[in-house]
């Protein structure tokens, strides 16, 4: 911190040496091998009626996956977790576990231990798939019904492998060119190593009669109504695309960056060293995002890296285990700062941030008026995304706070068209609970079209 | 501190803790080793006849059972006697006994069952200076398909004939060691102790096939292909070994002959639970092929350390207390009624107790109580099995609580007085003096 214009600015690619990028880049939990897993699966209690099955999303059985585990069966265990989610390698390795199913696992009440069933359940999958087996699920007879599915992220390719099973033909509408949405453009890179996304949507194609179409985006490539007309049932797995706006002077000039945006560049780079990162990188906001760029722009090489919050620890959506991995990465977190102007350097661009320290002693968050100016030749924006609601400006479906309103077998106020995952009201923006939206909207189109 | 000094059959050790006659006890490198860890005594791995040397398998030879976290629990092994020279082994003994006077040294034997083998290797470990001996009446595999071992362990009358051929020729202790491969530890008992046995040991292995390894279909350990049945032994048989040593303890036609415990023995309180049953000593094998001779320290100190809190100043003083309690099932108090108790403040909400209860029990454990998860003994229901008690991952979270006045699921009154079923009126051969 310091009061002081800085002399340069600082942003460079090519912080690190090669095998520092590596290192910084590979698994952030390295796999339990076999003697790991099953020492780990024997601390599960098989829980009568288990509380971490209750609190997960998907409801995975995990007593019993995990005993399947501990039994020399992980191809059955395997066989648990994808029969209710079929993105159980994805959610193992990105799922806030210890805000869901190991928040309640009896051994965290008991001792302040939970089993580790994220880990469990990677290990299980990881076996699955690298094990190279047929694929664990038949498809029905073909039924002739079509589907339309737009948005090939967790929720959209959940309902496309639902329904396939089911033995309808879908096909994926992705506006990118590539499928997996945030898991393949938003998740952290050492969340999912091994172009694990991908893998994992070859895995879930295995079942047959889905299609992906890439670089098809609503409204101008493809358009509802004509998909509403040519298939029997549309699913809508949007997701959100415009990050909110800071609304500060200097908010477009160099330096000041979306961070889902970065992230992004950042999972596609092969090569991380092309990636420019600034020596003092700054992070406004408080969620998963903002704890992801600010961990990720330290192992490129930054220096000094904060995390701007404008409430207290408590307020943050970042979990406790995600702010403490953070921290250990070095993260410095600021509570209780509000962004107050956007400091620019002679040729315009980004050198500091000014901060306004806040309160909510009044009961209302407001400014205190004492404000310091962060060094920072990066600002990172990660105060979250707005759903684009202009992608259904025709109001075919019926919005409700700004996303899309469904009822509880997520379908919309459309007959024909039901959504999930984040660009839904309620959208907790996990990826567990995206893949749970699909599923249960293809439960519900598979028994409207089944008639 | 209390004093552990053991004098079994008048022979003495400073602790009442014996290696068992197994492979930790085959030549003086490894006995004298354990007398350095802090055993008390050994029992020499048995020694057979003069003549061409044993032949061992040469693939494996140990089978086991696993716990979490490949935690040994139980062992087999299809070893046979020691396969090194009758000679070298006499003359291996000989100098330890001489090094080490004040540990116990007994000598376990195997020979045909014929008067004439008996008669020739005596003298032989006579000569030795070592205390006693122990006849091998148990090993399951191998030497018995020659007549020996088990072969003689499961006939009574060989017992007595092969025990009274080791009184004449031998003037030391014989203590006969029993087979629980048979169906009444009573009646080799009896038999050793008509032929004279100055003490019997027991439990020998348990004929055992411990794991098919199901990629070839074959018991393991596999010796190309095929595996034979095994000694089991280590934790596991513990039990099972308490029960024979207690019936051979409170058997009135056995009551008195000298006991050394042998069965699953890995912490001092093992010891302490088989002392109590009436042993004189134990003696130990698998904890030491697991964990090396150290692990007598923690059972020496672990028993002086219980004897010291208990006011208990010798191994005699509480040896058999617990064989005055263990009885017949018809003898136990029908009137005494207890009923599951679940602490709530140390109920982790596992569930396991409900659900142990409802599908494999009396229904007596709810899950939800106003909606909320929550874990409660009916006492209507429970009829004080103890299995919720049994399965609860928490140490004294569910506690057995006898009550008295009305049982709720009954609805009668408990009588206070004594009953049981030789008296009860459901009973059929009940006392017709009672009844009438």
């Amino acid at each position: 911190m310091s009061d002081r214009q800085p002399l340069s600015r600082d942003v460079q690619s090519a912080r690190l040496s090669a095998a520092e990028y590596d290192e910084n880049f590979s698994d952030l939990h390295a796999p339990l091998d076999w003697h790991e897993a099953k020492v780990e699966a024997e601390r599960c209690y098989f829980c009568y009626d288990a509380p971490c099955m209750t609190a997960c999303p998907t409801s995975i059985d995990i007593p019993l996956f995990i005993r399947q585990i501990s039994a020399d069966n992980p191809t059955g265990s395997a066989k648990t977790i994808l029969n209710q989610n079929i993105m159980g390698g994805m959610c193992a390795r990105v799922c806030p576990t210890e805000t869901l199913c190991e928040e309640v696992c009896v051994r965290e009440v008991a001792e302040g231990k939970p089993v580790k069933i994220g880990q469990l359940q990677r290990y299980a999958t990881d076996h699955f798939m690298e094990s190279k087996r047929p694929h664990p699920f038949t498809r029905k007879a073909e039924t002739g019904k079509k589907v339309a599915i737009v948005g090939a992220g967790p929720a959209g390719m959940s309902c496309a492998h639902h329904l396939a099973r089911e033995g309808h033909d879908v096909t994926v509408f992705e506006a990118r060119n590539k499928p997996g949405g945030l898991n393949e453009f938003g998740i952290a890179s050492y969340k999912s190593t091994e172009n694990f996304a991908q893998r994992e949507i070859e895995f879930l194609l295995e079942i047959g009669g889905i299609e992906i179409k890439t670089g098809q985006r609503l409204g101008e490539e493809i358009a509802l109504d004509q998909l509403t007309s040519d298939y029997d049932a549309v699913f809508l797995g949007l997701g959100l695309k415009n990050t909110n706006r800071l609304n500060l002077e200097g908010e477009n000039a160099p330096g000041c960056e979306d961070a889902i945006d970065y992230i992004a560049a950042l999972r596609q780079a092969e090569d991380k060293s092309i990636l420019s990162v600034g020596r003092n990188v700054v992070v406004i906001g408080g969620g998963m995002t903002a704890i992801d760029i600010a961990i990720q722009t330290k192992l490129l090489g930054a220096e000094n890296v904060t995390i701007c919050y404008r409430r207290g620890q408590d307020a943050m959506n970042a979990s406790l285990y995600e702010q403490e991995l953070a921290q250990t990465h070095g993260v410095k977190i600021m509570h209780w700062r509000q962004p107050n102007s956007i400091k620019l350097n002679e040729q315009g661009e980004v050198c500091g941030l000014e901060v306004e320290t806040t309160s909510d002693a009044s009961g209302k968050l407001s400014g205190t008026g004492e404000m310091q100016i962060i060094q920072a030749d990066q600002i990172f924006k990660a105060i979250g995304q707005k759903f684009d609601s202009t992608l259904l400006s025709d109001h075919q479906v019926e919005l409700e706070q700004g996303r899309i309103k469904v009822s509880d077998t997520r379908q919309t106020s459309h007959q024909k068209i039901w959504a999930g995952g984040d660009c839904i009201v309620g959208g907790e923006d996990l990826t567990v609970v995206a893949v749970e939206d699909g599923k249960i909207a293809a439960q519900h189109i598979n028994s409207v079209l089944q008639g | 501190m209390a004093d552990l000094t053991s004098n079994f059959l008048g022979i003495s050790s400073p602790n009442p803790f014996w290696l068992a006659s197994a492979p930790p006890t085959d030549k003086a490198y490894n006995v004298e080793r354990a007398f350095e860890a802090g055993w008390g005594g050994v029992v020499w791995k048995t020694l057979g006849s003069e003549g061409p040397p044993v032949v061992n398998v040469n693939g494996p030879r140990y089978g086991a059972i696993y716990g979490h976290d490949r935690h040994l629990i139980g062992l087999n092994n299809i070893e046979l006697i020691t396969d090194r020279d009758l000679y070298v082994n006499l003359k291996e003994i000989t100098e330890v006994k001489k090094r080490w006077p004040d540990r116990a040294l007994i000598v376990s034997l195997m020979v045909p069952c014929d008067e004439e083998s008996w008669k020739a290797i005596l003298p032989l470990v006579e000569e030795t200076g070592a205390d006693g001996i122990e006849l091998n009446f148990g090993c399951p595999h191998g030497m018995s398909e020659r007549g020996m071992g088990a072969a003689v362990g499961q006939v009574p009358e060989y017992i007595q004939m092969v025990t009274e051929w080791c009184k004449k020729y031998y003037s030391k202790p014989v203590i006969v060691k029993l087979t629980p491969n048979i169906t009444d530890v009573r009646y080799p008992a009896r038999a050793a102790k008509a032929g004279g046995a100055d003490a019997v040991s027991l439990i020998n292995t348990i004929n055992s096939i411990v794991e098919v390894d199901l990629d070839n279909f074959a018991p393991v350990p596999t010796i190309d292909g095929k595996g034979s049945h095994g000694g089991y032994c280590g934790p596991a048989v513990k039990p099972i070994a308490m029960n024979m040593v207690a019936e051979i303890a409170r058997d009135v036609e056995t009551a008195g002959l000298p006991i050394s415990g042998i069965g699953g023995i890995t912490t001092w309180r093992d010891a302490a639970e088989f002392i109590s049953l009436g042993c004189g000593n134990v003696q130990v094998c698998t904890a030491a092929m697991t964990y090396g001779f150290k692990v007598v320290q923690e059972m020496i100190t672990g028993l002086s350390d219980w004897m010291d809190e208990k006011g208990i100043n010798s191994i005699d003083e509480f040896m058999g207390r617990a064989v005055p309690n263990v009885t017949d099932w018809k003898y136990l108090n029908l009137n005494y009624v207890t009923k599951a108790k679940i602490n709530q403040d140390l109920c982790i909400e596992c569930g396991r107790c409900h659900i142990a209860c409802e599908d494999t029990s009396h229904q007596a454990i709810t899950n939800m109580v106003d909606g909320k998860r929550h874990f409660e003994v009916i006492d209507e229901e429970c009829v004080g099995c103890n299995l919720c008690v049994n399965v609860c991952p928490v140490d004294d979270c569910i506690t057995m609580e006898p009550i008295a006045g009305m049982d709720p699921r009954t609805g009668k009154p408990i009588d206070p007085e004594y009953a049981n079923w030789t008296t009860h009126p459901n009973n059929p051969s009940a006392n017709t003096e009672a009844a009438e």
